[in-house]
């Protein structure tokens, strides 16, 4: 008895799992299939589900009109650097908070979340004035700088939480055998932290790759990433759904192939320290 | 240090673009119109003939194109050569001296052939400050077989009595056919169009002379209670997220009886492409009440050249190409007569290749030449503008008495707290923006 109502319990719970993340990856399943319609099917009342004329029309489309690798590209070296270099940064940084704190480390860290509390549209002007003055407008390093200080904050905020689960005994253990700060850090600190570097370093991507305000007001043509790509399909005056739908799906391929595979560390990184 | 700072460098230099300098290279903003899709894949014949210049595309969605080209010339930004506006901004901005005036298009573009009314709208002063690249009006495409069946027969200039009576004739819910398709979509570009031109008809104004709003005036009333009432009887269900394209979309496929929107969309749904009615779908002018304006709106989109800009002679030349007569020829060369963008040249409309497979050529002209941006309502207007009051603040105010007015659409609230929620937002905004005290 009490195994077979075990069972049912598993059975309930699996089947509202997989009900829970068929709801949330419905929209993007439904944009996977609108790239596949055609747009009158697209717009289609009452929205047929699976049984329409399947097309590949938007797709070539799409590959006729936009140069897809160019923007690809631009993504992957704006959300990639960006990321680096917040990483680069935020690491020693993180560090230094969790382990030697000092009075004014709250403040700090309080300090530096509120930076994200204004809207960025409330900046863009001085922004886009410092950044025609110096020449960064439309280039890629000016997208990476604004998109690493950007995300500078929460990645540091991520690595603070992480490093300060790491037992201080263990550092104070490589300093008696002689170790400097750099090997401290490389070689003691670093290997414990990988899950939480490691999805740190993935949430950011993620965030740097979806990115949408900075990357379209600052970017014209040569630095533009893939949300110019998905912006440049959406009409005023004419039916868009079904190619805005295959843009989008060959937009967010790259970063939901990289999810999948990555997956494990991030679902683990997530939890790192929730359970002591 | 020295390593670091060689590698800041390298990487700097990778990441940095480097344009060629041996050639002019055109930035063009737009938006994804089919029309402006066709001009960008004919680019190609435009720099064979002029070798030294090289052309880029930028395209964007239309809130986000005003936005970033707003901030880019506002701060002198210079990121863009040739930008495509519409007839909205061309009076505020070349007022403001971000426009760059079109002097130069050349000996044979033949200015006195642009259509009167739009050339109008795209001038300030008498100086041409965007070139007109697609013009439009607003008209009524009717399903003439639904009207046929149900005996009647669409005036060449309807009133709202016989629109509104023939839309409830017409309604046949339960086959899914809706009398009338209109716009609900909240904003100043969606459903303030479609209710400000058909106020305009009702012998309302937004303003008075001394810029008083009329949001509590008795012609506005009337306006929102009979849009409002006809669209509960005889429009499709959830008409209030309803834009130009939901519409498009709903009447072809056979959905509504009669659609008033904007005359471009009478080219998509006579192509049997993409329309399951394009052989059963006639045209009439924009209904009226007899009060001397009818509820159609003008609208431009043009090529314009930003005050920033450093190349605005070649700019110049593109805007000439691709305003020009030859551009249309070229259209129709490689694309066919219908296809070619409308409503900007007289001598289109007196083309008899045009004529023959564009039905819906007279009655777009007629109701180009039936809008006035100078005179566009009944009492006088301190303002131009048919569809809109060309002041900057008008975006704001006009997309925030859209909300009010497609909530009473959806029910959410009635047609006199969204009228009085209209003029005390107008009001103060008005204010602060220092028109009235």
């Amino acid at each position: 008895m009490a195994r077979m109502a075990t069972t049912r319990r598993v059975a309930v719970s699996t089947a509202g799992a997989w009900l829970a993340g068929f709801l949330i990856f419905f929209p993007i399943l439904w944009m996977i299939l609108a790239s596949f319609k055609t747009e009158l099917e697209a717009f289609a009342i009452p929205p047929s589900f699976l049984f329409f004329h399947w097309t590949l029309e938007n797709y070539a489309t799409v590959q006729e009109r936009s140069d897809y690798l160019h923007h690809a590209l631009n993504s992957i070296i704006i959300a990639g650097g960006s990321t680096l270099i917040a990483l680069l940064i935020a690491v020693p940084a993180a560090w230094s908070m969790a382990f030697s704190p000092t009075k004014r480390t709250k403040d700090i860290l309080l300090w530096m979340l509120s930076t994200k509390m204004m809207p960025p549209v409330g900046v863009l002007v001085p922004i886009y004035l410092i950044f025609k003055t110096v020449g960064l407008l439309d280039s890629r390093i000016g997208l990476v700088f604004i998109l690493c200080l950007g995300n500078l904050p929460i990645v540091i905020w991520m690595l603070f939480t992480y490093f300060k689960e790491i037992p201080r005994d263990i550092l104070e253990a490589a300093r008696m055998d002689g170790a400097t700060i750099g090997r401290e850090l490389v070689y003691v600190l670093t290997p414990m932290a990988i899950p939480g570097l490691a999805s740190t370093l993935l949430l950011n991507l993620i965030l740097a790759w979806n990115e949408a305000f900075w990357t379209l007001n600052l970017s014209t043509s040569e630095a533009a990433p893939l949300t110019v790509f998905i912006a440049s399909y959406s009409s005023p005056e004419g039916l868009f759904w079904a190619k805005l739908s295959a843009a989008s799906t060959l937009a967010i391929a790259p970063i939901l192939v990289l999810g999948w595979f990555s997956q494990k560390q991030l679902v683990r990184g997530l939890t790192f320290g929730a359970v002591k | 240090m020295k390593k670091v700072l060689g590698a800041v460098c390298g990487v700097s230099a990778l990441l940095f673009s480097v344009p060629s300098m041996a050639e002019t290279t055109l930035t063009i903003a737009t938006v994804n119109n089919s029309d402006m899709i066709r001009m960008q894949g004919l680019t190609s014949e435009f720099t064979a003939k002029n070798p030294d210049i090289t052309v880029k595309w930028v395209t964007l969605e239309e809130n986000v194109l005003r936005q970033r080209v707003t901030t880019d010339i506002a701060t002198k930004g210079g990121q863009f050569d040739v930008l495509t506006i519409g007839t909205y901004e061309v009076p505020i901005w070349a007022k403001k001296g971000w426009l760059v005036p079109l002097a130069n298009l050349g000996a044979d573009y033949d200015v006195a052939d642009l259509l009167p009314k739009i050339k109008d709208a795209v001038s300030v002063d008498g100086k041409l400050y965007a070139a007109p690249f697609y013009g439009e009006s607003s008209m009524v495409m009717y399903r003439t077989d639904l009207f046929e069946k149900a005996g009647l027969k669409m005036p060449e200039s309807p009133t709202w009595d016989f629109v509104i009576d023939a839309a409830k004739k017409v309604t046949d819910k339960d086959a899914g056919i809706y009398g009338i398709c209109l716009r609900g979509k909240a904003g100043w570009g969606e459903n303030m169009a479609f209710l400000t031109a058909m106020s305009n008809s009702y012998g309302a104004r937004w303003f008075d002379e001394k810029w008083e709003p009329q949001f509590n005036s008795p012609e506005w009333k009337k306006t929102l209670t009979t849009y409002v009432d006809l669209m509960k009887q005889a429009g499709p269900p959830g008409a209030s997220s309803n834009g130009f394209n939901e519409n498009l979309a709903l009447f072809n496929a056979g959905k509504c009886a009669m659609w008033i929107d904007a005359t471009v969309a009478a080219s998509m749904v006579t192509n049997p492409k993409d329309s399951k009615v394009a052989d059963k779908v006639g045209f009439a002018l924009a209904p009226n009440t007899g009060l001397g304006k009818n509820a159609n709106w003008l609208w431009a989109w043009s090529l314009a050249i930003p005050a920033g800009s450093k190349k605005s002679d070649a700019a110049e030349k593109f805007i000439a190409w691709a305003t020009s007569k030859d551009y249309t020829k070229l259209v129709a060369s490689k694309e066919g007569w219908s296809n070619v963008p409308p409503g900007t040249r007289t001598s289109l409309y007196q083309n008899p290749e045009y004529l023959k497979v564009a039905p819906f050529a007279k009655p777009t002209l007629a109701s180009i030449d039936a809008a006035d941006p100078n005179h566009p309502t009944v009492k006088p207007v301190p303002y131009v503008g048919v569809q809109y009051a060309a002041i900057p603040e008008f975006q704001g105010i006009g997309t925030q008495v859209g909300q009010q007015f497609s909530a009473a659409l959806s029910g959410s609230t009635t047609v006199d707290a969204a009228l009085s929620a209209a003029q005390s937002t107008t009001e103060r905004e008005m204010k602060r923006a220092g028109y009235i005290k």
